[in-house]
């Protein structure tokens, strides 16, 4: 079971060691991580999902907040938050099938934001499906490199924490 | 009211910061970036002992801090001195005493460049601190020492290290000291939830076979009081962990002494039966539950702990309370009623009688365990520190202990050589108290060097070498599950530990037949210095009973040897 928490950290020097070390040391497995400031310059957010039972999130979650930098912890449900990720993918292209793959990238509502003689490179938003669905269209061209964030996400509706 | 801002170093500033914490004591060792501060700390007005190695001020800390429930502070420098304080620290953290270490560092220009003397102490120590810091700033010393102290004495106590560049100890600051402390991370929970006292209550008020299971948490929030009051009044009997030992009175009729391992039977099998386990400030631990599965299987179980992390951590919990152990039982007391439990007090009394605690004395060998019986004949008030192994475990099942922070040992860590260095620590803190330090000829090896620290500061506590010439725990492990195959365990005529007491100048005893043991204690208490009593004990006797690792805790095996 994948469960995303959102943290809220003091915005101090160690404070991702402190939250990563928490993770590795107990053997709980991250398959995610984003970090960046809030509208605090104090505060950072991160986005951390973690893959485990029930038991395995509660701990996580008690022990994350016995971290003194870390403020609060929240975990979205599926059904009442809302997700994104970013992804920037660097593909073989020529002259053949440059057409194609714009015509991807247009269904996709992603961009292009480099173009080189033999390649192109589309930055793409939406969440782990439409992220995974546009890899997998573009792998037989042959993906040079490819750099995804880690999701981010936040409570749906206007309550703010 | 803020106090008025003096202009001073970094070094004084953290002096002044000690003074407002009400630090009496530090225990330290110096170094090339601590140069500033020990300039300061040479005529401060708190007092200084400088131990013969870094890991002993981290452990005399914890002793300090154990006998008198103040923070204790430790100071070594930077590099192998801030490496060598790991253990203690990591003790301290395992057993949520409340510690401040300081550290040098190299100044911020080197920091990370693999300068002379450094470590990456904050890195280093993060999975075994509450919290740590380095100090980019001079400005921030005096509000991040006064988080520090807070920190490491609230909550879940434990340590906190704070790492200071020697640039941040010479700059100038303007000096103010915080009132209040600001950490909108930090906000333990202190009061108990009424609607879950109240739902405990009535579970206590269902059962007919409660038992109180208590640890280290009724010491440190200092709840021994409302626990004796607790038990008397719900009439449930109380068995408490290591680290809970001297939290309830050993002659008292409820007491059942400890559990696990190499607990008494009758609190095993006491767990086993019960149908209401009432946990207190304690974290059931490996060595209390034996194989989790089948530990209190009749028991609904109330869990009262400060840390929310512990609730339902090793065991399913069907009424937690989050908060301090004092107030939340002190919160149950308003909503228990007086019962009797004749039945389950006899059923008890009847385990009692059928598997006391026991050993056979031999004509020709002294056994230790009659040594502790003498020693708490002799003195039976007196504070009593541990090593770590087969003599931590008779001196738990064997001294009475009658009040609360007079038993001192390593709980979680399991560290040798803590031993004498806390004692020294606890002797400090409470200099009107005789202390014992009850050790093993191996334990008392890892640290024997602060004997000089004991001589020079004049520290008079007894070290008492329970000496079988044996790593005795681990060659009762070879002996019952290894075959008796004793590899490296033996440690035999190692070094003459009473020409070694003389050597420091303390007074050195050796004892090899009972009717020397109680004159030897005597003269150690009234020699009132250093000493070292050297008991030649039989060499494989065994601590008894014993709960198989991985096995139920009502299996338990007697192990006494027969001559």
């Amino acid at each position: 079971m994948r469960h995303t928490l959102a943290v809220l950290v003091e915005n101090k020097f160690g404070v991702l060691s402190r939250v990563a070390g928490l993770f590795s040391r107990r053997g709980y497995n991250i398959d995610s991580l984003a970090v960046g400031i809030t509208e605090n310059p104090n505060i950072s957010r991160m986005t951390i999902v973690v893959r485990g039972d029930e038991h395995v999130l509660e701990q996580v979650i008690k022990q994350l907040n016995k971290l003194i930098d870390v403020i609060r912890v929240m975990d979205l449900g599926a059904e009442e938050s809302v997700d994104r990720e970013l992804a920037l993918i660097k593909v073989n292209a020529d002259k053949d099938n440059r057409a194609e793959i714009i015509q991807i990238v247009d269904i996709f509502r992603a961009r292009i934001i480099d173009v080189a003689a033999h390649s192109l490179t589309i930055e793409v938003t939406g969440d782990e499906g439409k992220i995974e669905a546009i890899e997998n269209l573009l792998k037989p061209f042959g993906i040079m490199e490819m750099a995804r964030t880690g999701k981010i996400a936040l409570k749906r509706g206007s309550k703010s924490p | 009211m803020s106090e008025k801002k003096e202009r001073m170093t970094g070094a004084r500033a953290i002096i002044e910061s000690l003074y407002r914490e009400g630090v009496e004591v530090i225990f330290g060792y110096p170094g090339g970036v601590l140069l500033p501060l020990y300039d300061e700390l040479y005529d401060a007005d708190i007092r200084h002992i400088l131990v013969r190695h870094e890991q002993a001020a981290a452990h005399a800390a914890e002793g300090y801090a154990r006998a008198t429930g103040k923070v204790g502070v430790c100071l070594a420098t930077s590099g192998p001195g801030a490496t060598n304080l790991v253990t203690g620290i990591a003790n301290a953290y395992m057993d949520s005493i409340p510690m401040v270490a300081f550290t040098g560092q190299v100044p911020r220009s080197l920091l990370g460049n693999d300068a002379f003397q450094e470590a990456d102490i904050t890195g280093i120590t993060m999975p075994i601190t509450k919290h740590n810091y380095l100090v980019q700033n001079a400005n921030d010393l005096p509000r991040i020492i006064k988080e520090a102290f807070h920190i490491a004495s609230t909550g879940r106590p434990g340590p906190v290290l704070i790492d200071l560049p020697k640039d941040v100890t010479t700059d100038e600051i303007d000096f103010y000291y915080p009132d209040k402390v600001d950490l909108r991370g930090y906000k333990p929970t202190f009061k108990g939830n009424l609607q879950q006292v109240k739902k405990a209550a009535s579970a206590i008020a269902k059962s007919s076979r409660p038992l109180i299971y208590a640890g280290g948490g009724i010491i440190s929030s200092g709840a021994h009081e409302e626990l004796l009051k607790f038990a008397e009044i719900i009439q449930a009997p109380v068995t408490t962990t290591l680290t809970g030992i001297s939290s309830f009175p050993s002659g008292h009729p409820l007491y059942l002494g400890m559990p696990g391992m190499h607990g008494t039977k009758y609190a095993n099998y006491a767990i086993q039966e019960s149908d209401l386990l009432i946990a207190v400030g304690a974290r059931f631990d490996d060595r209390v539950t034996g194989k989790v599965q089948s530990f209190a299987p009749n028991a609904k179980i109330i869990h009262i702990d400060i840390d929310p992390a512990e609730i339902s951590k090793n065991v399913t919990v069907d009424i937690p309370i989050v908060g301090d152990a004092k107030n939340v039982l002190a919160s149950l007391i308003k909503h228990v009623k007086k019962t009797e439990r004749k039945e389950w007090i006899d059923k008890i009394q009847e385990w009692r009688d059928a598997y006391p605690l026991h050993y056979i004395k031999e004509k020709n060998n002294l056994k230790p365990q009659f040594i502790l019986e003498q020693i708490n004949e002799v003195c039976d008030d007196a504070i009593i520190v541990t090593e770590v192994g087969q003599h931590q475990m008779w001196t738990a099942q064997y001294y009475k202990f009658k009040e609360p922070r007079t038993f001192i040992s390593s709980g979680g860590l399991g560290t040798m050589g803590y031993g004498f260095p806390a004692a020294i620590g606890a002797k400090i803190g409470r200099p009107d108290k005789v202390v014992f330090n009850i050790a093993g000829d191996g334990s008392f090896q890892m640290n024997l060097q602060e004997l000089a620290t004991a001589m020079q500061d004049d520290i008079p506590v007894i070290v008492a070498i329970m000496n079988n010439g044996y790593l005795g725990m681990v060659r009762q492990w070879q002996e019952l599950f290894f075959d008796k195959r004793y590899s490296f365990t033996c440690i035999k005529g190692s070094v003459d530990f009473v020409k070694l007491a003389e050597a420091y100048g303390a007074l050195g005893i050796r004892v090899t037949k009972e009717d020397e043991v109680k004159p030897a204690i005597e003269k150690a208490i009234k020699s009132n210095k250093p000493a070292v009593i050297d008991f030649i004990v039989e060499c494989e006797e065994n601590v008894s009973p014993m709960v198989p690792a991985g096995a139920a805790i009502n299996e338990i095996l007697d192990l006494e040897r027969k001559e």
